[in-house]
């Protein structure tokens, strides 16, 4: 009996130190485990087969002894096998350390240009407001971009130094308020309409000026339109644009299509209408021309101009995004250097 | 427009000061673009009385003690020559700032401020001033141009303040005038805006004068061409004195730049000044035949301006002739044969009106600008050409620099002078508006501007005065209510009877954007170029001569030969691009622009071009190849819902093995390959770069199908790996294209391997590729893909000589 249980202490005594001495991983774990509890080659597996050479009076308790060993060694090993597996993963994570102060690995995400970039953001806005956007051309007849727009032959901004001609009759748009006859022509009030920002140009070329810019023109022709209402509506639109504590102010000004003509200017959002550097010193800065239609464009498109009223207003999207962004040159805004690019991120 | 304070006090009562006059003008729409104190680099200069003056001996100096009354008395060193005791000149204290003058003592070089001094010795606290030290000129106080100290009148006050005594504290404001109000191009023009806004009477200038007896017999005016010239007005003067004007009005002139000359040219420069209506004053003596005629110039007819120039007329041009020849560019400039010299004794003015537009078509014919031409360019009222006369006539009295004789002659198309009637309805007036403005505020503030209203029920009866040729419709006066009445009384409101609309982007609006958002995506920055390219650039491209990039629209009149052209592709402006980006050291990237090129119809144009919406993409550096530009664009088809196939192509300006046509639904839609090496070159590319352009217009009307979504397959597909063996000659996109068409269950095909060498021939390849095969509504049949792969290899075998690599 005794001999037995020193053989069963004898096996408990050799797994234990194996698994103290010789065991550093998970397979050497196993190959432990195999030489114990393979069912076949195993030392307790052999046990079991010894069964049949014993007394069958001891037959029960020494099956129990055996199945409580195997028991034992089973647990011992399933708990070796874990802490085997968390130290191997501890060496695993140990051997995977890196710094993580070095560099990424980039992928380069583009931008969209940022005069594209205020385009949207003014898309945004006015197709909120109801407006539908209206596509612009960038060659244009001669009576859709002056005539018709009440600037008549001899009128000082058609001189050939401000505009490019193409022909007698053809020339290249230097405004998008060209969109407001075509619009008119097509449609009939209620209009409200945006002109998709268009390429516009004028013969002017020096370190503040460039030959070709982009401007946005918005129409609305509906009843009782108001200077008023033009108030209101650019109002809510800097807001949405500068920051909700951005105000307006009109003052006069003249363009041949709008009567009475404003130019507006926006509370400098840099300094808050205190004076900086930016608004040089007065606390505006001058952002877009606007005014009610002029009758003689409304009546020009066959808008009945007793019954309808209109207000219209231009905005340059290069110097909004210049002003926005702080980007100090026209120019750098055509020249695609990509540092320029790189650095506007708004939408 | 350069005005001058002091002048605008001589018409209205200016009780504000010029901070707050410039807020005045601003707000009624007038604004002030720059203001400037006249003496602003003077301070702390003082009449200073010289008490004792010794000389310094061995040199030109004297040591002076001056007199500065309540500022204490000074030793002060002064090398002037006309220094003396008892004489009083400025005085700049210790701490002044004055002008620093060269060695000539004339030539400005800066400001400088007064220090202590000592000189031979001698102490010197402060320095007596020359005119040209206080940036005076003989022109505003006379003495000042002496080359030696300024000396003051007995009667200065020692300590005073020298700046008023000499003009220094006037202000200069440069006001911009907009094109709708050229009757404001002048400083009583403008004086009549500030007392209306100001409330203030408006005081016009003396215009009264007495014609003599005399007459200069037989002298006519005849007007050739009266749609260029509406009026001509010429009065004859004679007992002319030619001389210097006197100092208030040289003052005057030199204070908006004006270089005075003689009393009578002055006289004419003064009311053009004064009054916005360009005059001229004819020396009878060179006028030939007793007559004037205004007429077209002649073809190849020559005139010598007075600044000597030459020029050779054509019937574009107005000219005003004596009875023989021309005697002046109408509204331009005068002749140099009969200006006015020193010796003249009789003068025939004149005061006209011309036609804007002609004159300004003149001008930039001859390429001639003068204040004259600016104004008429402007526009001038008949009203100011009346009173202009009147004006210089009355000067040539008050100067006693002549005798206004009874000849003068009015030669008009009959246009009105007098106040014309407009009624309008108050009522429409609030209503651009959008608010009430009283009756009485309306009342006040059109009886400001000269237009005696009155009101009638809803109705309001103005009597516009000739020189608001602006003023035609309600439109225009609500803009006159509310400019003097405050924009800061518009409310904002948002459209309240505006009917609701709905709004929104057009379906090619949203796909541009959808296509710039996954370039961005895919690591591309989006530029903007000018829309017109060079001559050259179709030459960097090496296009030849019938190429269609070749039938381009010119610009008549461009800034530069390089801005002449609207582009018909946009390769050269992104070939432009990354070549600045790469000198600015930017030596990779990836560029894209989406613009338009101009097809034109008939050259020159009879119609609207077509302008074509397009695509370029411009890759650069030692990351990319053929591939990755490739990759964007098959990016770029699966944005559209499109599928593009790619045919070899050259094109002048790629590699002749690296380039492709794109095609989509069998149109071609655009091309990408790798920049040819001798573009490369002549650009300076430092690293290859490849370039893509597609037309957008015509892929987007051939890819209109809708984003719909397909239901997940409910069978498995199956895959297969065909190794093929095939001639070099054969394309990877013809196998695929054959592979397509042999089955109809064919999905993605993938070429896994290209193997040449070991076992295979010398002039064939080997493509190995991944065939995936979709079922319908079916599930495969056991042998389903098995007959699939022998029909492909068959079809492969067929058209291709292709072969299963064994």
């Amino acid at each position: 009996m005794s001999e037995r249980s020193d053989r069963f202490a004898g096996i408990r005594q050799e797994i234990l130190e194996g698994m103290e001495k010789r065991v550093e991983s998970r397979a050497a774990a196993f190959e432990l485990r195999k030489q114990f509890l393979d069912s076949k080659t195993g030392k307790i597996g052999q046990m079991m087969k010894e069964m049949k050479n014993i007394a069958p009076e001891e037959r029960a308790s020494f099956g129990k002894s055996v199945n409580e060993l195997k028991e034992w060694a089973q647990q011992k090993f399933a708990e070796l096998d874990e802490k085997m597996k968390a130290k191997e993963l501890r060496l695993r994570y140990e051997l995977e350390k890196i710094d993580v102060t070095m560099p990424a690995e980039e992928r380069e995400t583009g931008n969209l240009h940022p005069v594209t970039q205020i385009r949207n953001q003014l898309m945004d806005i006015f197709v909120g407001m109801g407006f539908e956007v209206a596509q612009t051309r960038e060659i244009e007849k001669d009576y859709y971009n002056f005539e018709a727009l009440n600037i008549p032959k001899d009128h000082p901004a058609r001189d050939m130094q401000d505009t490019f001609y193409l022909s007698p009759e053809f020339l290249l748009a230097t405004q998008t308020s060209a969109a407001q006859i075509h619009t008119m022509e097509k449609k009939k009030p209620p209009i409200k309409i945006v002109a998709a920002p268009g390429k516009v140009f004028r013969s002017d070329d020096d370190a503040t000026h460039s030959p070709m810019f982009h401007q946005m023109e918005g129409l609305v022709v509906d009843k009782k339109i108001t200077l008023c209402d033009l108030k209101g509506m650019l109002d809510l639109f800097v807001k949405k644009i500068f920051g909700e504590e951005t105000t307006t102010r009109l003052r006069p000004s003249y363009f041949p299509f709008t009567e009475p003509s404003v130019e507006v200017d926006v509370s400098c959002y840099a300094c808050g209408g205190k004076g900086c550097k930016l608004c040089k010193g007065t606390g505006w800065i001058e952002l877009l021309g606007a005014g009610i239609v002029n009758n003689k464009v409304l009546e020009n498109c066959g808008i009945d101009s007793e019954q309808y009223s209109g207000l219209a207003f231009g905005i340059g999207l290069d110097r909004t995004a210049m002003l926005k962004y702080g980007i100090g040159n026209v120019k750098l805004l055509f020249e695609s250097d990509l540092r320029v690019l790189s650095q506007i991120n708004d939408n | 427009m350069l005005v001058p304070l002091s002048w605008l006090k001589e018409y209205v009562d200016i009780d504000i000061t010029p901070e707050e006059l410039e807020k005045k003008l601003f707000s009624c729409g007038f604004e002030v673009e720059e203001l400037t104190e006249t003496g602003r680099e003077i301070s702390g200069v003082v009449v200073g009385l010289v008490e004792e003056c010794e000389p310094i001996p061995e040199t030109h100096l004297h040591v002076c003690r001056v007199n500065a009354g309540a500022h204490g008395s000074f030793q002060v060193c002064c090398g002037a020559d006309n220094v003396k005791a008892g004489g009083k000149f400025p005085l700049a204290l210790v701490g002044a700032t004055v002008i620093m003058t060269g060695k000539d003592h004339k030539t400005v070089e800066g400001v400088m401020t007064i220090k202590k001094g000592k000189l031979r010795g001698y102490e010197s606290e402060g320095m007596l001033c020359s005119g040209t030290e206080l940036g005076v000129t003989e022109n505003m106080y006379p003495g000042a141009g002496y080359d030696g100290l300024l000396a003051l009148p007995e009667a200065a006050e020692p300590g005073a303040d020298v700046k008023p005594m000499l003009g220094l504290d006037d202000w200069i404001f440069d006001v911009s005038i907009t094109a709708n109000r050229p009757d404001c191009q002048s400083i009583l023009g403008l004086a009549r805006e500030v007392a209306a806004v100001l409330d203030k009477e408006l005081k016009l200038p003396a215009m009264d004068y007495t014609e003599t007896e005399v007459k200069k017999d037989g002298f006519s005016v005849t007007v050739d061409a009266p749609d260029l010239c509406p009026r001509y007005i010429g009065h004859y003067v004679y007992d002319v004195k030619v001389g210097e004007s006197p100092l208030w009005m040289r003052r005057r002139l030199a204070l908006v730049g004006q270089e005075p000359i003689s009393n009578i040219v002055d006289i004419t420069n003064y009311v053009s000044l004064e009054m916005g209506q360009p005059m001229h004053a004819f020396d009878c003596d060179y006028l030939e035949g007793n007559a004037i005629r205004v007429r077209r110039a002649a073809e190849g007819e020559r005139i010598v301006t007075l600044d000597s120039k030459e020029y050779t007329l054509n019937t574009n041009n107005l000219v005003i002739c004596d009875g023989v020849k021309p005697v002046a560019i109408a509204g331009v400039m005068g002749g140099l044969n009969s200006e006015i010299r020193d010796t003249t004794g009789e003068v025939m003015f004149e005061s006209a009106k011309f036609v804007r537009d002609n004159i300004r078509k003149t001008s930039r014919a001859l390429g001639k600008r003068t204040d004259a031409s600016a104004r008429y360019e402007k526009g001038v009222d008949e009203y100011a050409t009346i009173h202009a006369m009147k004006r210089a006539l009355h000067l040539i009295e008050e100067l006693g620099c002549g005798k206004v004789s009874c000849t003068h002659v009015d030669v008009n198309t009959g246009n009105s002078v007098e106040p014309g009637e407009l009624r309008v309805s108050v009522k429409r007036i609030n209503e651009v508006l959008g608010i009430q403005v009283p009756n009485e505020e309306i009342l006040r503030i059109l009886k400001n501007l000269q237009f005696a209203p009155a009101i009638n029920g809803d109705e309001l009866i103005l009597q516009v005065p000739a020189f608001r040729e602006d003023m035609e419709t309600y439109q225009d006066v609500a803009e006159e209510v509310i400019r003097m009445y405050g924009y800061e009384h518009v409310v904002p409101t948002f459209l309240w009877d505006a009917k609701v609309t709905l709004g929104g982007q057009s379906v090619e609006q949203k796909k541009e954007l959808k296509l710039k958002r996954v370039l961005c995506s895919l690591g591309a920055y989006e530029c903007i170029h000018y829309s017109f390219i060079s001559p050259s650039d179709l030459d960097m491209l090496r296009l030849p001569e019938d190429a269609p990039e070749r039938r381009v629209i010119r610009l008549l009149n461009p800034i530069n030969e390089e801005l002449s052209l609207m582009r018909t592709t946009l390769a050269a402006s992104m070939l432009n691009a990354v070549s600045r980006n790469q000198k600015k050291g930017n030596l990779s990237g990836r560029l894209f622009e989406a613009g338009k090129v101009f097809i034109p119809g008939e050259l020159p144009i009879k119609d609207y071009p077509d302008e074509r919406d397009t695509l370029c993409i411009g890759i650069f550096g030692e990351q990319e190849s053929f591939f990755t530009l490739k990759g964007m664009a098959e990016k770029l088809a699966e944005t559209m819902f499109g599928h593009f196939v790619y045919e070899p192509a050259g094109r002048p300006f790629l590699h002749p093995y690296q380039a492709a046509d794109i095609l989509c639904e069998g149109e071609k839609v655009g091309y990408l390959g790798k920049v040819a090496y001798e573009v490369a070159e002549e650009l300076d590319l430092r690293t290859d770069a490849y370039l893509l352009e597609l037309d957008l217009k015509k892929l987007s009307a051939l890819c209109d199908k809708k984003e719909v979504f397909i239901p997940l397959p409910k069978f498995p597909d199956e895959k297969r790996d065909l190794a093929l063996v095939m001639s070099k000659e054969v394309t990877c996109g013809q196998v695929e294209e054959t592979i397509r068409n042999a089955c109809s269950h064919v999905g993605d095909i993938k070429l896994f391997d290209v193997y040449e060498g070991g076992q295979i021939p010398q002039d064939k390849r080997s493509m190995a590729f991944t065939v995936q095969f979709l079922p319908g509504e079916e599930a495969f049949e056991a042998d389903s893909v098995d007959r699939f792969v022998k029909k492909i290899l068959k079809n492969l075998k067929y058209h291709l000589d292709i072969d299963l690599r064994s």
